[in-house]
């Protein structure tokens, strides 16, 4: 049985908070500051984060969703969103089986995860080479 | 390739031959390099190095030669791989498959006997002064290390010879890096830790009782993408999931800051969420990444169960007195008292005092409170 199949639910009281999640708005917001003022792009890693239970599911809510979401699969499948807030996107990648394997927060334009990679360009550009061979001789 | 690769190569059974660089195989098995980036993202969470850093790991990654692996276990219960064979990130697969040559493990290899050990030979000849070396469990001493033997050799034998041709020395779980269990009083076998033995190796100690398992994939995972050890702590242990103690990034800090603390297991603070510190919780002395990376995926840490820390990551924490009983004096070796409650009550007003005096001066100067700083 995974763990997160056991049906426990954490609590997410209002009251029972210290104060994490506010440190941790308070952070994304002076780094969407620079990113808004020269571009600087930076990433949190929410796995090196004490988070208290709940808080995370409070930061999920606190965030919100955007107009963006992507699904990659890639040795098992990453969930990409744009937050509420332009330019906050949360990215979670999963393992095979299920498992988060990393989970951040990266304040940028885009996440680079989305953007084709040069080497898999140029593999795919031969493929298509391949192909186009293959239409010519039929 | 170079001359040592040739032999174990032709009888390595592997899918991906010896020589080829964690690129070459990925890129065989049709992995892309997006793909790639996603678990070198993974790698570098669980190094708890900057997330920024995962293009710079791909790139030194891809050309990382796999290295040749020789686990040896000694006086140990096998928890440490049960830890390891439940790691979630990167699998066990992967990590054996594509990151490293894992050439003898006598738990996990299908030979057995003389096939067994004489992988294990092979891989000494041929990697000699390359292979890295894992010890999980304490090594016998006493009547000539009688205690533990492997093949009719005793673990004391096997260490020496095998540590000779060792790059480096991983002592997996608090037994291989401080004695654990088996050293405990009265040591009947005289277990010792492998760097009371071998002086002249680097050795990195993962402790932990058992030690989680992304830290040992995250140090495996280290060593291949930097091509040597971590920095380590005065007890051999690497900083980056060992620099900062269960206390420090504990979610029930806040508590212990205001002086909340719970003073039974079912009382209004515990179903509160308070401090255990008066329940004997070994968070304040005790260095691991536990707080942060958690247990089973994520899910939680023995503090978050409602249960203080054991300590288990610090020599001598089985000697140390009751788990129950709440710290004196905490520096290493660990010290408590009988009366939780007497030394709890005036730790929660004196050391919250003391830590905010504490924090305030170490945060002017850039450096961290210790603990000894926290209960002046």
């Amino acid at each position: 049985m995974k763990p997160q199949t056991i049906p426990i639910y954490t609590q997410t009281e209002a009251d029972y908070s210290v104060g994490n999640i506010r440190a941790l708005l308070t952070e994304i917001a002076a780094r969407l500051e620079r990113l808004a003022n020269d571009g600087t792009s930076a990433s949190i890693d929410l796995n090196s984060l004490p988070f208290a239970p709940g808080e995370y599911e409070r930061l999920r809510h606190a965030l919100g969703k955007g107009e963006v979401s992507a699904h990659i699969e890639a040795i098992g499948p990453s969930e990409i969103t744009e937050t509420r807030y332009p330019g906050v996107w949360w990215v979670t990648h999963y393992n095979v089986e299920g498992d988060i394997v990393a989970d951040m927060l990266e304040i940028t334009t885009a996440p680079e995860i989305l953007s084709s990679q040069p080497d898999d360009i140029r593999s795919g550009l031969a493929l298509l080479h391949i192909q186009l061979k293959e239409e010519v001789q039929q | 390739m170079n001359d040592h690769d040739a032999p174990i190569h032709e009888k390595n059974s592997h899918e991906f031959p010896i020589h080829e660089t964690l690129g070459d195989s990925l890129a065989q098995q049709g992995i892309s390099r997006r793909a790639f980036l996603k678990f070198c993202t993974a790698m570098a969470s669980l190094m708890a190095l900057p997330p920024g850093t995962a293009t710079a790991i791909a790139e030194a990654l891809v050309k990382a030669k796999r290295p040749s692996v020789i686990w040896l276990s000694f006086q140990e219960c096998t928890g440490c791989t049960e830890s390891l064979t439940r790691s979630y990130s990167p699998t066990l697969e992967n990590m054996i498959f594509n990151m490293i040559s894992l050439d003898y493990h006598h738990t996990l290899q299908a030979a057995s006997g003389y096939g067994a050990e004489k992988s294990r030979e092979d891989a000494m000849k041929n990697f000699f002064g390359k292979y890295l070396l894992v010890v999980d469990g304490s090594i016998p001493m006493n009547n000539g290390g009688v205690y533990s033997t492997i093949a009719g050799r005793t673990n004391l034998d096997l260490l020496h010879e095998v540590a000779k041709g060792a790059a480096a020395i991983i002592a997996v779980g608090t037994c291989a890096s401080f004695g654990g269990i088996p050293n405990a009083k009265p040591n009947p076998t005289g277990a010792v830790a492998v760097s009371d033995i071998i002086k002249d190796k680097p050795i990195i100690n993962i402790s932990g009782c058992p030690p989680i398992p992304a830290v040992i994939t995250g140090v495996l995972a280290h060593y291949l993408t930097f091509g040597g050890l971590p920095e380590l702590d005065d007890l051999g242990r690497p900083k980056s999931f060992y620099g900062e103690t269960i206390h420090d990034r504990c979610y029930r800090r806040p508590f212990y800051d205001q002086g909340k603390f719970a003073k039974t297991f079912d009382d209004e603070g515990a179903r509160n969420g308070w401090c255990l510190f008066e329940l004997g919780c070994k968070g304040p002395v005790t260095h691991n990444a536990c707080a942060t990376t958690k247990w089973n995926g994520g899910t939680s840490f023995p503090i978050e169960s409602g249960h203080g820390c054991l300590g288990c990551s610090e020599p001598h924490f089985w000697d140390a007195g009751s788990f129950y009983s709440a710290l004196s004096m905490p520096a290493s070796p660990l010290k408590y008292v009988a009366g939780a409650a007497v030394a709890g009550a005036a730790a929660g007003v004196a050391v919250s005092i003391g830590n905010r005096i504490k924090k305030g001066t170490a945060k002017s100067a850039h450096q961290k409170a210790t603990i000894e700083d926290l209960e002046k």
